[in-house]
Protein backbone atom coordinates (compact mmCIF):
# COMPACT_ATOMS: atom_id res chain seq x y z
CA UNK A 1 0.00 0.00 0.00
CA UNK A 2 2.50 2.33 1.10
CA UNK A 3 5.32 1.09 -1.35
CA UNK A 4 1.98 1.69 -3.82
CA UNK A 5 2.01 5.26 -3.05
CA UNK A 6 5.61 5.70 -3.36
CA UNK A 7 6.10 4.07 -6.64
CA UNK A 8 3.07 5.99 -7.87
CA UNK A 9 4.78 9.35 -6.74
CA UNK A 10 8.05 8.78 -8.44
CA UNK A 11 6.04 7.91 -11.63
CA UNK A 12 4.03 11.21 -11.36
CA UNK A 13 7.46 13.25 -10.83
CA UNK A 14 9.13 12.07 -13.20
CA UNK A 15 6.80 12.35 -15.91
CA UNK A 16 6.19 16.16 -15.60
CA UNK A 17 10.02 16.88 -14.60
CA UNK A 18 12.11 18.56 -17.07
CA UNK A 19 14.88 19.24 -14.87
CA UNK A 20 18.27 17.56 -16.19
CA UNK A 21 17.69 17.76 -20.10
CA UNK A 22 21.34 16.01 -19.89
CA UNK A 23 20.40 12.57 -21.42
CA UNK A 24 22.53 10.05 -18.88
CA UNK A 25 20.96 11.43 -15.77
CA UNK A 26 17.22 12.14 -16.81
CA UNK A 27 16.96 8.21 -17.46
CA UNK A 28 17.81 7.68 -14.01
CA UNK A 29 15.31 9.83 -12.54
CA UNK A 30 13.27 7.40 -10.87
CA UNK A 31 15.99 6.12 -8.85
CA UNK A 32 16.55 9.71 -7.91
CA UNK A 33 13.45 9.97 -6.04
CA UNK A 34 13.36 6.34 -4.37
CA UNK A 35 16.21 7.70 -2.75
CA UNK A 36 15.17 10.75 -2.02
CA UNK A 37 12.14 9.25 -0.34
CA UNK A 38 14.22 6.87 1.97
CA UNK A 39 16.20 9.62 2.99
CA UNK A 40 13.14 11.51 4.10
CA UNK A 41 11.89 8.45 5.40
CA UNK A 42 15.17 7.71 7.83
CA UNK A 43 15.37 11.74 8.31
CA UNK A 44 11.81 11.72 9.99
CA UNK A 45 12.26 8.43 11.83
CA UNK A 46 15.67 9.24 13.18
CA UNK A 47 14.68 12.51 14.34
CA UNK A 48 11.49 11.36 16.16
CA UNK A 49 13.38 8.41 17.96
CA UNK A 50 16.15 10.16 18.58
CA UNK A 51 15.01 13.02 20.26
CA UNK A 52 12.38 10.47 22.40
CA UNK A 53 15.63 8.56 23.32
CA UNK A 54 17.84 11.79 24.23
CA UNK A 55 14.47 12.61 26.47
CA UNK A 56 15.32 9.81 28.19
CA UNK A 57 18.96 10.73 28.69
CA UNK A 58 18.73 13.74 29.59
CA UNK A 59 16.24 12.62 32.35
CA UNK A 60 19.28 9.72 33.38
CA UNK A 61 22.18 12.06 33.46
CA UNK A 62 20.18 15.16 35.25
CA UNK A 63 18.65 12.49 37.72
CA UNK A 64 19.45 10.83 41.06
CA UNK A 65 20.31 7.37 40.46
CA UNK A 66 23.84 7.31 40.53
CA UNK A 67 24.69 3.83 38.02
CA UNK A 68 21.57 5.53 35.43
CA UNK A 69 23.93 8.97 35.14
CA UNK A 70 26.98 7.23 34.66
CA UNK A 71 25.53 4.94 31.90
CA UNK A 72 23.94 8.05 29.90
CA UNK A 73 27.48 9.69 30.44
CA UNK A 74 29.24 7.21 29.17
CA UNK A 75 26.76 6.28 26.33
CA UNK A 76 26.89 10.17 24.73
CA UNK A 77 30.50 10.07 25.32
CA UNK A 78 31.36 6.93 23.23
CA UNK A 79 28.68 8.07 20.71
CA UNK A 80 30.13 11.22 20.10
CA UNK A 81 33.83 10.21 20.68
CA UNK A 82 33.68 8.18 17.79
CA UNK A 83 32.79 8.96 13.78
CA UNK A 84 29.29 8.10 12.74
CA UNK A 85 30.79 5.74 9.72
CA UNK A 86 32.96 3.38 12.52
CA UNK A 87 29.73 2.90 14.58
CA UNK A 88 27.56 2.04 11.43
CA UNK A 89 30.23 -0.31 10.47
CA UNK A 90 30.37 -2.34 14.03
CA UNK A 91 26.78 -2.58 14.08
CA UNK A 92 26.45 -3.55 10.08
CA UNK A 93 30.21 -5.35 9.03
CA UNK A 94 30.84 -6.55 13.12
CA UNK A 95 27.66 -7.32 15.08
CA UNK A 96 25.62 -8.45 11.65
CA UNK A 97 28.85 -10.09 10.23
CA UNK A 98 28.48 -12.44 13.35
CA UNK A 99 25.73 -14.62 11.16
CA UNK A 100 22.50 -15.95 11.87
CA UNK A 101 23.83 -18.97 14.27
CA UNK A 102 24.99 -16.40 16.89
CA UNK A 103 23.05 -13.67 16.55
CA UNK A 104 19.74 -15.61 16.89
CA UNK A 105 16.40 -14.04 16.69
CA UNK A 106 18.34 -10.54 16.62
CA UNK A 107 19.28 -11.99 12.78
CA UNK A 108 15.86 -10.64 11.64
CA UNK A 109 16.71 -7.25 12.90
CA UNK A 110 20.92 -7.62 11.69
CA UNK A 111 20.29 -8.75 8.50
CA UNK A 112 18.42 -5.79 7.16
CA UNK A 113 20.55 -2.54 6.23
CA UNK A 114 17.89 -0.15 6.72
CA UNK A 115 16.96 -1.07 10.22
CA UNK A 116 20.48 -0.89 11.16
CA UNK A 117 21.23 2.30 9.36
CA UNK A 118 18.37 3.40 11.50
CA UNK A 119 19.23 2.20 14.77
CA UNK A 120 23.11 3.20 14.55
CA UNK A 121 21.43 7.11 13.43
CA UNK A 122 19.02 7.25 15.97
CA UNK A 123 21.61 5.88 18.85
CA UNK A 124 23.87 8.67 17.23
CA UNK A 125 21.58 11.63 16.84
CA UNK A 126 20.12 11.00 20.96
CA UNK A 127 23.72 11.29 22.29
CA UNK A 128 24.41 14.33 20.60
CA UNK A 129 20.99 16.16 21.05
CA UNK A 130 20.68 14.85 24.59
CA UNK A 131 24.04 17.31 25.32
CA UNK A 132 22.40 19.64 23.35
CA UNK A 133 19.39 19.63 25.52
CA UNK A 134 21.56 19.07 28.98
CA UNK A 135 22.96 21.74 28.29
CA UNK A 136 20.19 24.03 27.94
CA UNK A 137 18.66 22.97 31.57
CA UNK A 138 21.99 23.67 33.07
CA UNK A 139 21.57 27.45 31.73
CA UNK A 140 18.21 27.76 33.07
CA UNK A 141 18.19 29.77 36.09
CA UNK A 142 18.40 27.30 39.13
CA UNK A 143 15.05 29.23 40.88
CA UNK A 144 13.24 27.85 38.27
CA UNK A 145 13.89 23.92 39.45
CA UNK A 146 13.74 24.93 42.95
CA UNK A 147 10.03 26.82 42.60
CA UNK A 148 8.88 23.50 41.20
CA UNK A 149 10.15 21.12 44.30
CA UNK A 150 8.84 23.60 46.45
CA UNK A 151 5.43 24.19 45.52
CA UNK A 152 5.43 19.91 45.73
CA UNK A 153 6.48 18.94 42.01
CA UNK A 154 8.12 15.45 41.55
CA UNK A 155 11.54 15.43 39.62
CA UNK A 156 9.88 14.12 36.52
CA UNK A 157 7.05 16.78 36.54
CA UNK A 158 9.59 19.26 36.72
CA UNK A 159 11.36 18.45 34.09
CA UNK A 160 8.41 17.98 32.40
CA UNK A 161 6.38 21.05 32.92
CA UNK A 162 9.63 23.33 33.90
CA UNK A 163 12.59 22.46 32.55
CA UNK A 164 12.33 20.62 29.13
CA UNK A 165 9.93 22.90 27.70
CA UNK A 166 12.63 26.07 28.56
CA UNK A 167 15.67 24.14 27.35
CA UNK A 168 14.05 23.24 24.41
CA UNK A 169 13.55 26.82 23.66
CA UNK A 170 16.70 27.82 24.62
CA UNK A 171 18.98 25.22 23.01
CA UNK A 172 16.90 24.97 19.43
CA UNK A 173 19.01 26.72 17.07
CA UNK A 174 21.70 24.75 18.52
CA UNK A 175 19.30 21.70 17.80
CA UNK A 176 18.31 22.70 14.47
CA UNK A 177 22.40 22.40 13.41
CA UNK A 178 22.16 18.73 14.47
CA UNK A 179 19.17 18.12 12.73
CA UNK A 180 20.98 19.07 9.54
CA UNK A 181 24.25 17.32 10.61
CA UNK A 182 21.67 14.35 10.76
CA UNK A 183 20.66 14.47 6.79
CA UNK A 184 24.52 14.76 5.79
CA UNK A 185 25.51 12.10 8.49
CA UNK A 186 22.54 10.11 6.90
CA UNK A 187 24.46 9.79 3.75
CA UNK A 188 26.94 7.39 5.20
CA UNK A 189 24.34 4.94 5.14
CA UNK A 190 24.63 4.19 1.58
CA UNK A 191 28.16 2.44 2.71
CA UNK A 192 26.33 -0.47 4.53
CA UNK A 193 24.34 -0.74 1.09
CA UNK A 194 21.15 1.06 1.93
CA UNK A 195 19.49 2.89 -1.18
CA UNK A 196 19.29 6.39 0.28
CA UNK A 197 19.68 9.11 -2.09
CA UNK A 198 23.90 9.02 -2.04
CA UNK A 199 23.12 5.18 -2.60
CA UNK A 200 21.07 5.48 -5.33
CA UNK A 201 23.88 8.56 -6.94
CA UNK A 202 26.76 6.29 -6.21
CA UNK A 203 24.90 3.70 -8.43
CA UNK A 204 24.26 6.01 -10.87
CA UNK A 205 27.62 7.24 -11.14
CA UNK A 206 28.82 3.94 -11.09
CA UNK A 207 27.04 3.55 -14.54
CA UNK A 208 27.29 5.80 -16.07
CA UNK A 209 30.55 8.02 -15.00
CA UNK A 210 29.30 11.27 -15.17
CA UNK A 211 30.13 13.86 -12.34
CA UNK A 212 26.49 14.90 -12.89
CA UNK A 213 25.07 12.66 -11.07
CA UNK A 214 26.78 14.24 -8.11
CA UNK A 215 25.79 17.40 -8.68
CA UNK A 216 21.48 16.01 -8.73
CA UNK A 217 22.54 14.97 -5.51
CA UNK A 218 23.70 18.01 -4.03
CA UNK A 219 20.86 19.93 -5.26
CA UNK A 220 18.51 17.88 -4.00
CA UNK A 221 20.45 17.49 -0.78
CA UNK A 222 20.70 21.45 -0.60
CA UNK A 223 16.80 21.27 -0.84
CA UNK A 224 16.53 19.40 2.08
CA UNK A 225 18.97 21.16 4.34
CA UNK A 226 16.91 24.19 3.00
CA UNK A 227 13.84 22.86 4.09
CA UNK A 228 15.25 21.67 7.57
CA UNK A 229 16.82 25.43 7.72
CA UNK A 230 12.78 26.86 7.26
CA UNK A 231 11.33 24.54 9.73
CA UNK A 232 13.69 25.23 12.42
CA UNK A 233 13.09 28.95 11.74
CA UNK A 234 9.73 28.60 12.12
CA UNK A 235 9.50 26.57 15.23
CA UNK A 236 12.66 29.06 16.90
CA UNK A 237 9.86 32.18 15.65
CA UNK A 238 7.06 29.99 17.77
CA UNK A 239 9.36 29.36 21.05
CA UNK A 240 10.08 32.97 21.07
CA UNK A 241 6.82 34.17 20.83
CA UNK A 242 6.39 34.91 24.61
CA UNK A 243 9.43 36.67 24.96
CA UNK A 244 9.06 39.29 22.59
CA UNK B 1 41.02 -14.63 24.17
CA UNK B 2 44.30 -15.63 22.92
CA UNK B 3 43.11 -15.46 19.23
CA UNK B 4 42.01 -12.24 19.78
CA UNK B 5 45.32 -10.91 21.08
CA UNK B 6 46.79 -12.80 18.18
CA UNK B 7 45.80 -11.00 15.45
CA UNK B 8 46.07 -7.81 17.41
CA UNK B 9 49.99 -8.68 18.35
CA UNK B 10 52.89 -6.47 16.22
CA UNK B 11 54.38 -8.46 13.88
CA UNK B 12 53.85 -9.86 10.78
CA UNK B 13 51.26 -12.36 12.76
CA UNK B 14 49.33 -9.54 13.87
CA UNK B 15 48.15 -6.62 12.85
CA UNK B 16 48.90 -4.07 15.38
CA UNK B 17 51.03 -2.13 13.80
CA UNK B 18 49.09 -1.80 10.81
CA UNK B 19 46.63 -0.28 12.98
CA UNK B 20 49.04 1.98 14.55
CA UNK B 21 50.45 3.26 10.92
CA UNK B 22 46.73 3.82 9.78
CA UNK B 23 46.01 5.68 13.08
CA UNK B 24 49.39 7.92 12.34
CA UNK B 25 47.78 8.22 8.97
CA UNK B 26 44.53 9.20 10.42
CA UNK B 27 46.13 11.66 12.59
CA UNK B 28 48.21 13.34 9.63
CA UNK B 29 44.98 13.65 7.51
CA UNK B 30 43.38 15.47 10.22
CA UNK B 31 46.06 17.81 10.88
CA UNK B 32 45.68 18.92 6.87
CA UNK B 33 42.53 19.05 6.65
CA UNK B 34 42.41 21.43 10.13
CA UNK B 35 45.60 23.69 8.64
CA UNK B 36 43.67 24.12 4.90
CA UNK B 37 40.31 24.58 6.69
CA UNK B 38 42.19 27.00 8.84
CA UNK B 39 43.63 28.76 5.62
CA UNK B 40 40.85 28.69 3.08
CA UNK B 41 38.60 29.52 6.67
CA UNK B 42 40.55 33.10 7.25
CA UNK B 43 40.04 34.05 3.50
CA UNK B 44 36.19 33.18 3.61
CA UNK B 45 36.00 35.53 7.10
CA UNK B 46 38.33 38.12 5.48
CA UNK B 47 35.99 38.15 1.87
CA UNK B 48 33.13 38.12 4.21
CA UNK B 49 34.29 40.66 6.40
CA UNK B 50 35.77 43.12 3.79
CA UNK B 51 33.28 45.95 2.50
CA UNK B 52 33.45 44.58 -1.46
CA UNK B 53 29.87 43.72 -1.38
CA UNK B 54 30.64 41.06 -4.37
CA UNK B 55 33.25 39.41 -2.44
CA UNK B 56 31.48 39.09 0.44
CA UNK B 57 28.05 37.76 -1.55
CA UNK B 58 30.33 35.00 -2.88
CA UNK B 59 31.74 33.77 0.44
CA UNK B 60 28.35 33.92 1.61
CA UNK B 61 27.22 31.50 -0.75
CA UNK B 62 29.78 29.22 -0.72
CA UNK B 63 28.94 28.94 3.33
CA UNK B 64 25.67 28.24 2.29
CA UNK B 65 26.35 25.57 -0.07
CA UNK B 66 29.10 23.85 1.48
CA UNK B 67 26.73 23.84 4.73
CA UNK B 68 23.59 21.85 2.72
CA UNK B 69 25.75 18.92 0.75
CA UNK B 70 27.21 16.11 2.82
CA UNK B 71 30.81 15.67 3.00
CA UNK B 72 30.71 12.73 1.81
CA UNK B 73 29.62 13.64 -1.15
CA UNK B 74 32.22 16.78 -1.09
CA UNK B 75 35.11 14.28 -0.96
CA UNK B 76 33.36 11.96 -3.36
CA UNK B 77 33.38 14.39 -6.08
CA UNK B 78 36.47 15.91 -5.17
CA UNK B 79 37.95 12.79 -5.72
CA UNK B 80 35.88 11.75 -9.30
CA UNK B 81 36.52 14.83 -10.65
CA UNK B 82 39.68 16.19 -9.38
CA UNK B 83 41.67 13.98 -11.89
CA UNK B 84 39.91 15.45 -14.71
CA UNK B 85 40.38 18.89 -14.04
CA UNK B 86 43.86 18.43 -13.74
CA UNK B 87 44.27 16.45 -16.60
CA UNK B 88 42.69 19.27 -18.68
CA UNK B 89 44.19 21.89 -17.21
CA UNK B 90 47.82 19.80 -18.10
CA UNK B 91 47.05 18.75 -21.25
CA UNK B 92 46.28 22.05 -22.61
CA UNK B 93 49.37 23.64 -20.62
CA UNK B 94 51.86 20.30 -22.06
CA UNK B 95 51.23 17.52 -23.00
CA UNK B 96 48.67 14.57 -22.80
CA UNK B 97 50.01 13.23 -19.52
CA UNK B 98 47.71 10.84 -17.35
CA UNK B 99 48.16 12.53 -13.77
CA UNK B 100 46.47 11.02 -10.88
CA UNK B 101 45.72 13.13 -7.35
CA UNK B 102 47.20 10.90 -4.75
CA UNK B 103 43.96 10.04 -2.69
CA UNK B 104 45.64 11.64 0.49
CA UNK B 105 45.48 14.92 -1.15
CA UNK B 106 41.99 13.94 -2.83
CA UNK B 107 41.17 13.66 1.30
CA UNK B 108 42.62 16.90 2.49
CA UNK B 109 40.86 19.11 -0.51
CA UNK B 110 37.62 17.33 0.08
CA UNK B 111 37.98 17.86 3.77
CA UNK B 112 39.56 20.92 4.13
CA UNK B 113 36.57 22.59 1.60
CA UNK B 114 34.21 21.37 4.41
CA UNK B 115 35.56 22.74 7.38
CA UNK B 116 36.83 25.93 5.98
CA UNK B 117 32.91 26.97 6.30
CA UNK B 118 32.71 25.77 10.18
CA UNK B 119 36.48 27.46 10.69
CA UNK B 120 34.80 31.02 8.87
CA UNK B 121 32.56 31.38 11.40
CA UNK B 122 34.99 30.81 14.21
CA UNK B 123 37.50 33.18 12.79
CA UNK B 124 34.56 35.87 12.16
CA UNK B 125 33.24 35.44 15.46
CA UNK B 126 36.35 35.68 17.43
CA UNK B 127 37.26 38.82 15.13
CA UNK B 128 33.57 40.88 16.19
CA UNK B 129 34.18 39.57 19.94
CA UNK B 130 37.35 41.46 20.30
CA UNK B 131 35.55 44.97 21.79
CA UNK B 132 35.78 47.98 19.53
CA UNK B 133 37.02 50.51 22.24
CA UNK B 134 40.44 48.54 22.37
CA UNK B 135 41.32 49.16 18.50
CA UNK B 136 40.19 52.69 18.64
CA UNK B 137 42.31 53.23 21.75
CA UNK B 138 45.21 51.21 19.50
CA UNK B 139 44.32 53.93 16.70
CA UNK B 140 44.18 56.38 19.50
CA UNK B 141 47.92 55.71 20.62
CA UNK B 142 49.03 55.62 16.85
CA UNK B 143 49.42 52.76 16.02
CA UNK B 144 49.34 51.47 12.27
CA UNK B 145 46.77 48.76 11.05
CA UNK B 146 48.96 46.12 11.10
CA UNK B 147 50.43 46.50 14.75
CA UNK B 148 47.05 47.02 15.69
CA UNK B 149 46.01 43.15 14.20
CA UNK B 150 49.26 41.76 14.94
CA UNK B 151 49.47 43.02 19.11
CA UNK B 152 45.51 43.95 19.97
CA UNK B 153 43.34 41.90 18.02
CA UNK B 154 45.28 38.49 16.42
CA UNK B 155 46.26 37.57 20.35
CA UNK B 156 42.85 37.93 21.51
CA UNK B 157 41.18 36.38 18.89
CA UNK B 158 43.09 33.28 19.87
CA UNK B 159 41.39 33.09 23.14
CA UNK B 160 38.29 33.35 21.76
CA UNK B 161 38.96 30.89 19.23
CA UNK B 162 40.34 27.57 21.13
CA UNK B 163 37.31 26.64 22.66
CA UNK B 164 35.36 26.36 19.11
CA UNK B 165 38.45 25.52 17.24
CA UNK B 166 39.01 22.40 19.76
CA UNK B 167 35.51 21.12 18.91
CA UNK B 168 36.17 21.50 15.20
CA UNK B 169 39.17 19.43 15.84
CA UNK B 170 37.41 16.37 16.64
CA UNK B 171 34.95 16.56 14.33
CA UNK B 172 37.52 16.91 11.58
CA UNK B 173 38.90 13.92 13.27
CA UNK B 174 36.22 11.86 13.49
CA UNK B 175 35.53 12.66 9.50
CA UNK B 176 38.73 11.74 8.59
CA UNK B 177 37.18 8.29 8.94
CA UNK B 178 35.51 9.58 5.14
CA UNK B 179 38.75 8.72 3.42
CA UNK B 180 38.07 4.94 3.60
CA UNK B 181 35.35 4.96 1.63
CA UNK B 182 37.76 6.06 -1.42
CA UNK B 183 40.36 3.51 -0.16
CA UNK B 184 43.03 5.40 1.73
CA UNK B 185 44.45 3.19 4.00
CA UNK B 186 43.86 5.06 7.26
CA UNK B 187 42.96 3.68 10.64
CA UNK B 188 39.33 2.60 9.44
CA UNK B 189 40.03 0.81 5.88
CA UNK B 190 42.96 -1.15 8.02
CA UNK B 191 40.59 -2.27 10.45
CA UNK B 192 37.91 -2.96 7.77
CA UNK B 193 40.28 -5.35 5.80
CA UNK B 194 42.11 -6.61 8.87
CA UNK B 195 38.93 -7.65 10.02
CA UNK B 196 38.06 -9.25 6.33
CA UNK B 197 40.94 -11.26 6.32
CA UNK B 198 41.15 -13.01 10.09
CA UNK B 199 36.96 -12.74 9.17
CA UNK B 200 36.83 -10.99 12.60
CA UNK B 201 35.49 -7.44 12.02
CA UNK B 202 33.45 -6.97 15.12
CA UNK B 203 36.91 -7.06 16.91
CA UNK B 204 38.81 -5.17 14.74
CA UNK B 205 36.44 -2.53 14.02
CA UNK B 206 35.71 -2.18 17.84
CA UNK B 207 39.27 -1.55 18.05
CA UNK B 208 39.62 1.00 15.25
CA UNK B 209 36.83 2.76 17.54
CA UNK B 210 38.34 2.40 20.75
CA UNK B 211 41.40 4.38 19.25
CA UNK B 212 39.18 7.02 17.87
CA UNK B 213 38.08 7.10 21.42
CA UNK B 214 41.54 7.17 22.80
CA UNK B 215 42.69 10.52 20.07
CA UNK B 216 39.46 12.03 20.73
CA UNK B 217 40.21 11.57 24.97
CA UNK B 218 43.49 13.03 24.74
CA UNK B 219 42.76 16.04 22.60
CA UNK B 220 40.49 16.98 25.21
CA UNK B 221 42.49 17.15 27.31
CA UNK B 222 45.26 19.09 25.45
CA UNK B 223 42.15 21.09 24.40
CA UNK B 224 41.73 21.71 28.84
CA UNK B 225 45.48 22.42 28.98
CA UNK B 226 45.71 25.01 25.70
CA UNK B 227 42.02 26.90 27.22
CA UNK B 228 43.30 27.71 30.40
CA UNK B 229 47.27 28.72 29.28
CA UNK B 230 45.02 30.77 26.84
CA UNK B 231 42.50 32.17 29.58
CA UNK B 232 46.13 33.21 32.04
CA UNK B 233 45.94 36.79 32.47
CA UNK B 234 42.15 37.28 32.39
CA UNK B 235 40.47 38.57 35.11
CA UNK B 236 38.64 35.67 36.66
CA UNK B 237 35.29 35.09 35.76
Amino acid sequence: MYLDLKYRLSDAVCSVSTLPNIESISSYCGRYIDGFIVTIELMLTTCLCGFILAIGIVAARVGKVAPLRWLAYIFSYVFRGTPLLVQLWVFYYGIGGLGAETLGPLWVFFSSAWAVGFLVLTLNHSAYASEILRGGIVNIDRGNADAAYTIGMSKIQALRRILLPQALRISWPAYGNELVLVLKGSALISTISVMDLMGQTRTIFARNYDLNAYAVAAILYLFLAGTISFFIYCVERRLNKPYR
Amino acid sequence: MNEIIGVLSFGTEGWGDELLQGAWLTIQLAVCAMLLGLVLGTLLAAGKLSGFKPLSWLCNGYTLLLRGIPEFLVILYVYFSADSIINAVLGYLVTDTEYQLPKFLAAVIGLGMVFAVYACEIVRGAFLAVPLGQIESANAIGMSHIQVLTRITFPQMIRFSIPALGNLWLIVLKDTSLAAVIALDELLRISKVAGETESAQLTFLLCAAAIYLLVTMISDVVRSIFERRAMRGVVGI
